[in-house]
């Protein structure tokens, strides 16, 4: 069941433009540290960033999904069709 | 016997069943063909959220995803990732989320098949349609000659030794070619167009659908069996790290420092915007059963990017320490595989991956080609009632097929024709560069005629000007050569120029007629809804 609200789209708008920022580490850019003994420091950084991405996403399809796209697309309003 | 003899020719073997597995997908999911046009253009809208995944990811990813990314990740280090892939992983779901959804809704209210349909009624501009046209069959072009000619030049490193009678090379001072042996490109081109074209042809998108579900997951599967075995065999992940971290061309890449410039990794965020203008992806949304259908895509995406890239990215910095400097970057994947792992069996589950992942970009856009020749030019100039439904999937058969044929001679004339990659390159800048087009046309009412007809004239000026300056530059200007302005990449120019040109024009020019504008913005339609609902007495 989603719940797509004003404060939920502006939360999920939010931690975009957060992720967005956060991919540019520029304090990883010559740190070559390795993680764990194998993984380099700006590698995990980023393959955290696209877990994050999933995240992000998942959260936008539970509270900022866009209902009335759904409701518009599926109205039997329907216009005349042009292709096939 | 001698060497060449003793070539195991179990890959072919293994890639021979991969494809016959294709055209046996090709011809069940042609028993499911409903045998009208809505069914060959968009699967009946009928798609679920898996194979609307599957679809999408296996078209969104290229051969470059394997091959490309691990020798990229040998050239310039783990920085390749956040470049290309955690940029993608965000943005790619962006669009999706934000664009596609409402291009779905429009074209399964309004009936569309292709982009230019789209655009030629929301901006009442058939101008438009006539311009988009041209431009986006000679920005497809390009990304299906770099997919076709990699597949014959692929198949023939893979298959190198295998026949040393029948298609013997030789060096001009008379020692044998590396390559010698291995299936000729015009011959292994030949055989990939014919497999996409069999199963594109009868089963029109439904077939690309279901392969591409198949490719995605045999790519996925590839990567992640040559990880783990080439991992094994250097020891374990600590001591391939270690090995790069003591080898002298291997620990600079650990990082990004002198490698990547800041511009540049900013500014290539622009580059996956690109998704939101390509044709063929276009015509993967409308065959969706609902906007439902795209929740696990917008989610799973970024996931499935990563699990695919980042084994190719430890591979290819593994290889700066393993294989030394100077190797070729489009074979770093090929030579980790062959002098690490020695099985002529892994060598064949790779190889089948890596043309999985070129195939299953190649019949989209083969498929999409079709759909606009038949679409946006036959029935958009003869009238739509000239034809039968059954005549319209003959005449996108026909052009299928024609698409095919040309691409092919084009693919063998310029095999050698480095130009090509570049190109490749570009057209992503290109498609790049027409996204405000497309989000001002689902976000934006007062965007006018004029101001897409601006837009997308002066992003083709810049594009044409930027391309023949990076063509005639000199090698060196980016990480790898690349043009950069102002250390940002060309598609941040284009893109601002594009932009801007739209938004100007459309201020200065009448805005849209109302009843455009209704029929394109869902929330415009219900509120006029409910303030033309009487009010209840109190």
């Amino acid at each position: 069941m989603n719940g797509a609200s004003t404060f939920g789209r502006r939360a999920v708008w939010t931690a975009f433009a957060v992720l967005f920022l956060l991919h540019h580490d520029f304090w990883n850019w010559d740190d070559r540290t390795l993680l764990f003994g194998w993984l380099p420091v700006g590698l995990a950084w980023h393959v955290g960033f696209s877990v994050a991405a999933g995240v992000l996403w998942a959260a936008a399809v539970r509270w900022a999904w866009p209902e009335e796209v759904e409701r518009w697309a599926e109205s039997p309003e329907q216009g005349q069709p042009v292709g096939s | 016997m001698n060497a060449e003899s003793a070539v195991s020719l179990l890959p072919l073997w293994l890639i021979a069943g991969y494809l016959a597995l294709l055209i046996g997908l090709g011809i069940l999911s042609s028993r499911f063909f409903k045998g009208d046009s809505a069914d060959f253009f968009v699967v009946s809208r009928s798609v679920g959220p898996f194979l609307l995944l599957m679809s999408i990811f296996g078209t969104t990813m290229t051969g470059f995803a394997m091959v490309g990314s691990t020798g990229k990740a040998y050239t310039s280090g783990i920085g390749v990732y956040g470049l290309m892939a955690s940029w993608s992983g965000l943005i790619h779901s962006a669009v999706f989320f934000l664009v596609g959804i409402r291009l779905w809704a429009a074209g399964k209210r309004y009936g569309y098949v292709t982009q230019c349909e789209y655009f030629r009624e929301r901006f009442e501009s058939p101008a438009l349609g006539y311009l988009l046209f041209p431009i986006l069959v000679l920005l497809v072009i390009p990304y299906l000659l770099v997919g076709v000619i990699s597949a014959g030049k692929f198949l023939q490193a893979t298959t190198a030794g295998m026949f040393p009678e029948a298609f013997r090379l030789t060096l001009p001072n008379g020692n044998p070619h590396p390559l010698s042996g291995g299936v000729p490109p015009w011959l292994g081109s030949l055989v990939i167009c014919l497999i996409v074209l069999s199963y594109v042809f009868f089963g029109g998108l439904r077939g690309a659908v279901w392969a591409n579900t198949f490719q995605t997951l045999v790519f996925m599967s590839a990567g992640a069996v040559a990880f783990w075995l080439i991992s094994t065999r250097l020891g374990g992940l600590r001591e391939a790290a270690q090995a790069v971290a003591e080898s002298e061309i291997g620990r600079p890449r650990l990082a990004r420092e002198g490698l990547i410039g800041h511009g540049q990794f900013f500014s290539y965020f622009l580059v996956p915007l690109s998704v939101g203008m390509f044709p063929h992806l276009f015509q993967h949304w409308l065959t969706a059963r609902s906007a439902k259908s795209f929740r696990l895509t917008v989610i799973a995406h970024p996931i499935f990017i990563a699990i695919v890239w980042v084994p190719c990215i430890l591979i290819g910095l593994w290889a700066t320490a393993h294989l030394g400097p100077n190797a070729s970057p489009n074979a770093v994947l090929g030579r980790m595989v062959s002098s690490l792992v020695h099985s002529p069996v892994l060598t064949g589950i790779v190889a089948a991956g890596v043309l999985a992942a070129i195939m299953s970009s190649l019949d989209s856009q083969f498929m999409c080609l079709g759909t606009m020749f038949t679409n946006d030019v036959v029935l958009r100039l003869a009238g739509r009632d000239r034809f039968t439904d059954r005549q319209k999937i003959l005449l996108a058969r026909g052009f299928i097929l024609l698409v095919v044929a040309v691409t092919y001679g084009l693919a063998v004339y310029l095999k050698d024709s480095a130009q090509v990659f570049d190109l490749g390159v570009w057209c992503f800048s290109g498609f790049a560069s027409l996204f405000p087009l497309v989000f001002a046309a689902v976000y934006w009412r007062r965007v006018t005629k004029a101001g897409a007809l601006a837009s997308v004239a002066s992003a083709a000026a810049v594009w044409l000007v930027l391309f023949r300056q990076d063509i005639l530059a000199p090698a060196g200007q980016g990480g790898d050569g690349e043009l950069l302005v102002f250390g940002l990449m060309p598609v941040a120019i284009i893109f601002a120029v594009s932009a801007v040109t739209l938004v100007v024009v459309s201020l200065l020019t009448r805005p849209p007629s109302p009843e455009t504008v209704a029929r394109f913005f869902p929330e415009k339609e219900a509120r006029q809804r409910v303030s033309a609902e009487p009010v209840p007495a109190p």
